[in-house]
């Protein structure tokens, strides 16, 4: 009983995940060295992994801040009510229920040149849709709650004592935050980041729709992959789906890395 | 640090947690806040640490006002309840973190973390986390962080709750020590009587929200001015009728009235024991149970059960033997007053009105 | 005085900034296309809305999340027992695997799939001696599906069996309960929480997914032709009214069930 059932977990393991992956550095590699590097070496690839790059890490930087300081504000201000604050957190779960393709339309239909928010932008210099401040905005949209729901619950264990404690012991608030509470919640906003960039990098749909896909301006790794399958440009497609892929393996190393520090503490 | 508090009001919702509180404390006293569990001692506390909003009337330190003031600014320690230690820092960085936060200087900080560590007899364990140490050596360290920044007035959340019923007793004995040496005003909430009656010169029972009662020890056990205090004071049965037993009867109280009579209100034994036999009853002994230094013997009188205790010096009674009660005095109360009566067949014959 | 009036002032600003930042990036947008898809009048959303593509592409994401839910909770549930319960060489690899479609973009899974499973390869060509094609069918679509959500039942179970107490399980062998029934009576009601939620999680983003299913669904209108790849054909199409319209409702159908996922959890954290 025992080995049927831990030889079909394995079974199901290789299947799904395991044999995919292998696939795919096959698949770059299918003309060899050349190819794959031929793939990568593209002026597209390279601007599209930029654009990916630029995105991941300006979306990272602004979410952990909000995130930090929102999940604070859900669980210890008492300037909110209760009411308001279980509000709140249900509405800080939507984006996972909203496909990419929704979130990205919602922010044309917001933010669109026909729309009144649009041509203001418009007329000030600024594009947003077909432009990056878009794609930035749809991915920060589609990775908001990711930083939030890893430190919320830890500041609920942990209990606001300690943090009273340093403010009977004479701690500024800011003091306390960083002496006190971000000791204890660190590992889990180091695993909110780390799925934050595994969640940017990797989004396609809501980007595809806000992006427009413009070759060498807005078009980011996996929109690239897209448009080489739908060319049957299936070699550069896997040279990029592998950097891809590895990258989000790497993440999974430092997943694996942060949660076992998070347990530590 | 001399405190005033006047018509402390909290509510929490609708939940009224503390209603028009007043009371004075002398500088160096220790207090107890006692109470049932809910009573709103530790929202009194919290608000004397400006860790809760006062809702209505005033806290003074020192003739001053410091109701806006907030915890930073009050100059008090905060013992918790499960001592919130730091846990990522050491035992020393525990101590240290008031002094560092006041910008003490490094030499100044480790002089009076050394000094705390000695008093609090934690050397050699400096720098240790806080799961890697005891309940009671926990205890030491909340203590002595709260005491680091040289506070004004020390606040102690139910300080020995969460410890071992052997060591409690030990750290309670430390601890009044401890405090009489520092001569630092201080105010712990516990809702255990032994342990308030222990420590505190002064009690103070906090029931439903309200000051029942304050004074010390003594005087609340002896002159209790509302049966709460008198039910929640020591142990006692509740005697519904107060005329049937003998030298109570026929004193004119209302209908209504009711007895508490604590065990050590009432003596039991032999005819030849007593030599004014008219105050007696006569009982019977119901159940014995051996208390471990003497014994508690539950006796009838008519349709009261009564509760006492008995030396185990003196002759072993068993169940169902017949025995004279006398009882020196009684609680009574009734709805609008309360007062101690004092046995009228065995001398005073004039109850003490309180 | 001063110093303290200046931080108020600042955790003022700063609390303000949180707020605002929070409703503008996700309540705006959502409030928006809700307004959007009505505000050319009821009868223009409801005839976006009962357009027959429209509808069939609907109702065959449903049908596919559902199956590939209903997939996941089975193999879920014996991943997470098997992960918890038993130890093995690799154990603690597979483990960290379980969370790789999240961190995998959803396009490069897509391509992953159209790889396997094409006509080229030997799994695709086994089919097609069988008779029947995957690539481009509605079970390459589930296929996906099953990729991009196969974490949620996994990570929903496994604390729930590892706070569960051994010791229900042998209070249940010492009334002579046998090691099947066990399983049934014991273990799996107290494993049924998890299933569930991880189940409506799972069925929440396979309703939503886009990327890996855009590559390998073929995109055949009223056969092959997901939800989210028709909202996504009508804006390439430039008809943002029919969009909005198949947005709104599967958007509606996706809160509830996150709701009722909230619910159900808040249920049993208080009960």
């Amino acid at each position: 009983m025992r080995r049927l059932w831990i030889g079909l977990t394995v079974a199901v393991f290789s299947v799904l995940l395991i044999i995919p992956v292998i696939r795919i550095a096959m698949g770059a590699f299918d003309e060899g060295w050349g190819g794959f590097a031929r793939g990568l070496a593209r002026p597209e690839t390279l601007h599209a992994l930029y654009m990916t790059g630029l995105i991941v890490v300006i979306v990272t930087i602004v979410n952990t801040l909000f995130g930090v300081m929102l999940s604070l504000y859900l669980v210890r201000a008492t300037w909110l009510g209760n009411k308001v604050k279980q509000l709140l957190n249900s509405i800080v779960d939507l984006p996972f229920a909203v496909s990419p393709v929704i979130g990205g339309l919602m922010i044309v239909l917001l933010l669109g040149p026909e729309t009144a928010l649009g041509a203001l932008f418009n007329k000030a210099g600024i594009d947003i849709v077909y432009a990056l401040p878009g794609m930035i905005i749809a991915t920060l949209f589609v990775t908001f709650p990711l930083v939030v729901r890893e430190v919320m619950p830890v500041l609920q264990e942990i209990g606001s004592a300690q943090e009273e404690a340093a403010a009977t012991l004479g701690a500024s608030a800011w003091t306390t935050f960083w002496r006190v509470t971000w000791p204890s919640i660190r590992w889990c906003v180091v695993y909110g980041v780390v799925l934050t960039v595994a969640r940017a990098m990797g989004e396609f749909g809501a980007v595809l729709v806000v992006s427009g896909n413009i070759l060498f301006k807005t078009q980011t790794a996996t929109t690239l992959v897209y448009q080489d399958v739908e060319n049957f440009n299936l070699t550069a497609a896997n040279s990029i789906a592998l950097v891809l892929a590895a990258g989000s393996v790497t993440l999974l190393l430092l997943m694996e890395w942060a949660k076992s520090r998070r347990e530590v503490h | 640090m001399h405190i005033e508090v006047r018509g402390l009001n909290k509510k929490f919702g609708d939940f009224q947690a503390v209603a028009d509180v007043d009371f004075e404390i002398e500088k160096g006293q220790l207090i107890g806040l006692l109470g049932p569990s809910g009573g709103g001692k530790t929202s009194i506390l919290r608000m004397l640490a400006g860790l809760e909003t006062v809702d209505d009337g005033d806290i003074v330190f020192h003739g001053k006002r410091v109701n806006d003031l907030p915890p930073q600014e009050r100059g008090i320690g905060f013992v918790f309840q499960n001592y919130a230690l730091f846990k990522h820092m050491t035992v020393a960085e525990n101590i240290a973190f008031g002094l560092e936060v006041k910008k003490w200087s490094k030499q100044k900080i480790k002089e009076r973390v050394a000094e705390l560590v000695d008093l609090t007899g934690l050397s050699g364990f400096e720098k240790r986390y806080p799961h890697q140490l005891s309940g009671g050596q926990r205890q030491r360290v909340a203590f002595a962080r709260a005491l680091a920044p040289e506070p004004q007035l020390l606040l102690l959340d139910e300080p020995f709750a969460a410890i071992d019923a052997k060591i409690r007793h030990e750290l309670r004995s430390w601890l009044r020590e401890m405090i009489d040496r520092l001569g630092i005003t201080s105010i712990f909430v516990t809702h255990d009587q032994d342990e308030a009656i222990e420590v505190a010169d002064q009690i103070m029972i906090i029931n439903k929200g309200r000051l029942e009662q304050k004074g010390t020890p003594w005087e609340i056990y002896k002159n209790p001015e509302s049966p709460f205090v008198a039910s929640f004071i020591g142990e006692s049965t509740i005697i519904e009728d107060v005329s049937a037993l003998r030298g109570f009867g026929g004193s004119g109280e209302l209908p209504g009235t009711k007895a508490l009579i604590r065990p050590e209100y009432v003596e039991i034994g032999k005819e030849h024991d007593f030599e004014l036999l008219s105050a007696t009853e006569t009982g019977r002994v119901r159940h014995i149970h051996f208390r471990g230094s003497e014994w508690l013997v539950e006796v009838q009188i008519g349709a009261a059960k009564l509760v006492t205790y008995r030396s185990l010096e003196k002759e072993i009674l068993q169940p169902g033997d017949e025995v004279r009660v006398l009882i020196h005095r009684a609680y009574l109360f009734n709805d609008t007053n309360s007062w101690v009566m004092e046995n009228k067949l065995k001398e005073d014959p004039m109850p003490v009105h309180i | 005085m001063s110093s303290m009036l200046q931080g108020r002032w600042w955790s003022w600003g700063f609390r303000s900034t949180v707020m605002l930042y929070f409703i503008v990036l996700i309540i705006f947008p959502i409030i928006g296309i809700y307004g959007q898809s009505f505000s050319s009048g009821w009868a223009a959303f409801a005839d976006n809305i009962t357009e027959p593509l429209a509808w069939k592409a609907v109702l065959l994401t449903v049908k596919l999340a559902l199956i590939a839910t209903v997939i996941n909770m089975f193999i879920g549930t014996m991943s997470a027992w098997v992960l918890i319960r038993y130890r093995f060489p690799g154990r603690r690899l597979l483990n960290s695997l379980v969370d790789l479609p999240f961190a995998l973009p959803t396009a490069v899974a897509g391509l992953m799939i159209l790889l396997l499973l094409g006509p080229r390869s030997s799994v695709g060509g086994l089919a097609e001696k069988l008779g029947f094609t995957i690539l481009f069918h509605q079970p390459a679509i589930v296929i996906a599906m099953v990729f991009v959500t196969f974490p949620f039942v996994i990570r929903a179970v496994q604390p729930l069996l590892e706070e569960m107490d051994s010791s229900e399980e042998e209070a249940a062998y010492t009334l002579g309960a046998t090691k099947a029934a066990t399983f049934w009576k014991v273990i799996l009601p107290s494993m049924l929480p998890g299933i569930l939620s991880g189940a409506m999680l799972a069925f929440s983003r396979g309703l939503a997914e886009f990327g890996a299913v855009v590559l390998v669904a073929g995109n055949i209108p009223g056969k092959t032709l997901i939800a989210s790849v028709y909202i996504f054909g009508e804006i390439e199409s430039d008809n943002a009214i029919g969009a909005t319209a198949v947005s709104v409702l599967l958007l509606t159908f996706s809160f509830l069930i996150l709701w009722t996922v909230n619910y159900v959890q808040m249920r049993r954290k208080n009960g």
